[in-house]
């Protein structure tokens, strides 16, 4: 199972690079696809049905989402060049790319192994999950029950989404240009 | 352990697009490069050896081992809230487009209405 995982993270990664090298953004965005349908198979492999579930639709409308808007304005990707602040910018990143890799260094080091992590916070919603809620699904019992309001600000962060996307798009309004 | 160095490095992937790249559409991918990766990250710490889908019917054999339904549930959320601002964020770059012809960051720099 773990060679599986290894093989498909591989597979995510290669796609990564692809989605971002290529030329094309339409192709790029296809790429992207290989990431999100990769990261559907390893939910179902780690036993998390539910998130497959989330994750292949909302791939989809991320898909669509992408090819729609480059559809109605270009496919063209932009030239790199290299003026003269990229040499400091490159700088910048490096130091934070490498204070990344140390802080990942350390937490790896306080980590347990892949597939041993301690239940600490959840052996109480294993074992009383059923008795205090009646849900069956867990994962249903955390998002509705013992962590619903959670679940209200992700409500409330797509509900302003929302709002945002139709005042960014609209074609009616002040016109001052 | 290895798979936990393969999400950093895919999330170090999506890094390495939002540092280098000038196309906002391409800094979109680069966003949710590394959103997947935190979510294959919280998900990969959740397994336990052996786990089930921590969900609850007649016929479990006792002392079955479930995986750790809390990270589930916590990157549920998350991938919700993923599209919606990927949502905003392509449309914002729409709008740039229909006001400057380009998706090249280095060429908006008109900030007044």
């Amino acid at each position: 199972m773990v060679t599986a995982l290894i093989l498909l993270i591989v597979l995510m990664i290669l796609g990564a690079i692809a989605a971002l090298e290529s030329k094309d953004l339409l192709s790029g965005i296809i790429s992207l696809g290989i990431i999100g349908f990769a990261l559907t198979v390893i939910f179902l492999i780690l036993q998390a049905p539910d998130l497959a579930i989330v994750q292949i639709i909302v791939e989809t409308m991320t898909l669509v989402i992408l090819i729609a808007a480059v559809m109605k304005t270009t496919k063209a990707d932009t030239v790199e060049t290299f003026g003269k602040h990229s040499i400091f910018l490159g700088l910048v990143g490096l130091v934070f790319v490498f204070v990344f890799i140390w802080t990942a260094v350390k937490a790896f080091q306080q980590m347990p192994g892949f597939g041993s992590m301690p239940l600490r916070m959840a052996s109480e919603y294993v074992n009383n999950g059923l008795a205090l809620t009646g849900a069956g699904n867990l994962v249903a019992a955390v998002i509705l029950d013992f962590r619903a309001y959670d679940t209200l600000g992700e409500a409330t962060v797509l509900f302003t989404s929302v709002v945002g996307i139709t005042a960014v798009l609209r074609k009616l309004g002040r016109n001052r240009v | 352990m290895i798979v936990f160095i393969l999400a950093v490095l895919l999330f170090l992937v999506g890094l390495y697009g939002i540092l280098v790249k000038r196309n906002i559409i391409k800094l979109a991918i680069g966003l949710i490069i590394m959103e997947y990766a935190v979510n294959l990250f919280f998900v990969l710490a959740g397994y336990r050896e052996g786990g089930t889908a921590p969900i609850l019917d007649g016929d479990l054999a006792p002392g079955t081992v479930f995986v750790d339904p809390l990270p589930q549930a916590l990157v549920l959320t998350a991938i919700v809230i993923g599209l919606g601002t990927t949502a905003l964020l392509v449309s914002f770059a729409v709008k740039i487009y229909e006001k400057y012809d380009t998706f090249d960051i280095r060429k908006i720099r008109k900030l007044h209405g």
